[in-house]
């Protein structure tokens, strides 16, 4: 049995991604970066070391509203499940256009793994600014090749009858993880079940947190 | 050249409107951080004072909302990006027909890169 499943998703890269696109915002960005770098008033690095202390809050939270209500309210949950892109709508996260978002629900059969092999495609809306190990290369290659190997690093260790499936993003499908309900969250509210939920539950890097480490 | 958080927390705290949290500016994708820190270099290297950008900026704001914009904080960046265009061709930093250039330039550069190889600028996306 395949422990992941890849190539399925793999090949939208080639069939729809002959070249690359930059919004008209991205390139009005871009545009301004690189004068102001050859001018001298910007220096990139300095500039990637500033967003990267960022990339933790940018925007995990609105991902963590979309899991923590999927958890606590079923017809939202299955709203989220047959339409993501519109559900997460729902809670007035406007999306780039184009990019279509879709919810891959952990069961004690199957984990979920979100991977962009290609570049670093990331669903911005509702997780922020992806960490840099999102986009490094070995991340990109090791989660198609060894999924639960990635997981160790991440000092996550899955029962073995749970099987890893691999969910390739493109420019146009982005994938978040809805991690299960911890156990123990019986009755609880909205919010308390928010501060469960981690930004690597949602990538499917981590698992959410056990009630006993709540804040 | 450095861009601190401490930087960035000034700049949150003397730019009306700017969302943030306890700890500093907070975005909802990169390119609105990407900007917020290009106006901070900006500003670091004394091209405006936070005054002058909130003034400029708020123009902005107020033009878009009597042309419509719903303004929800959703666009927030995109006055603050049209800002930083106005600011840099208002103090010759650079002139808007040079933004137009790059502007297409990276167009012609995405257009003839693999999508996953990282974009680069070169002197052949510049046409005539």
């Amino acid at each position: 049995m395949s422990d992941h499943d890849h190539d399925h998703h793999g090949h939208h890269h080639h069939h729809d991604h002959e070249h690359s696109e930059l919004s008209e915002t991205e390139l009005r960005v871009r545009a301004l970066e690189s004068i102001l770098t050859e001018k001298g008033y910007v220096d990139p690095a300095a500039l990637d070391l500033l967003i990267d202390l960022y990339e933790k809050k940018i925007g995990p939270r609105n991902g963590v509203r979309v899991v923590a209500k999927a958890w606590s309210d079923p017809a939202y949950r299955e709203r989220l499940m047959k339409d993501a892109t519109a559900a997460i709508a729902e809670l007035d996260y406007s999306g780039r256009q184009g990019e279509h978002m879709v919810v891959v629900e952990n069961t004690p059969e199957q984990h979920n793994m979100v991977v962009c092999t290609l570049c670093s495609c990331y669903p911005h809306p509702v997780l922020g600014l992806p960490p840099v190990w999102y986009k490094s290369a070995p991340y990109r290659s090791r989660a198609v090749s060894d999924p639960r190997g990635v997981l160790r690093d991440f000092a996550v260790t899955l029962p073995d009858i749970t099987k890893i499936r691999v969910w390739d993003s493109t420019a146009e499908i982005r994938y978040l993880v809805l991690p299960m309900r911890p156990e123990g969250t019986e009755g609880w509210s909205e919010q308390q079940l928010a501060e469960l939920v981690t930004r690597d539950s949602m990538i499917g890097t981590g698992l959410p947190k056990q009630p006993s480490e709540a804040a | 050249m450095d861009l601190t958080p401490q930087q960035a927390m000034r700049a949150a705290v003397a730019v009306p409107g700017v969302p943030r949290d306890e700890d500093g500016p907070v975005f909802r994708e990169p390119w609105e951080a990407r900007a917020f820190a290009m106006a901070l270099a900006l500003h670091e290297a004394g091209v405006f004072t936070w005054k002058e950008w909130a003034e400029t900026l708020g123009e902005q704001i107020k033009r878009a909302q009597a042309e419509g914009d719903p303004d929800t904080g959703e666009t927030y960046y995109r006055h603050w990006l049209a800002t930083l265009e106005a600011l840099v061709a208002a103090k010759g930093v650079t002139t808007s027909d040079v933004l137009h250039r790059y502007r297409d330039a990276w167009d012609h550069a995405a257009d003839r890169t693999p999508h996953g190889a990282p974009i680069e600028l070169r002197a052949e996306d510049f046409g005539k």
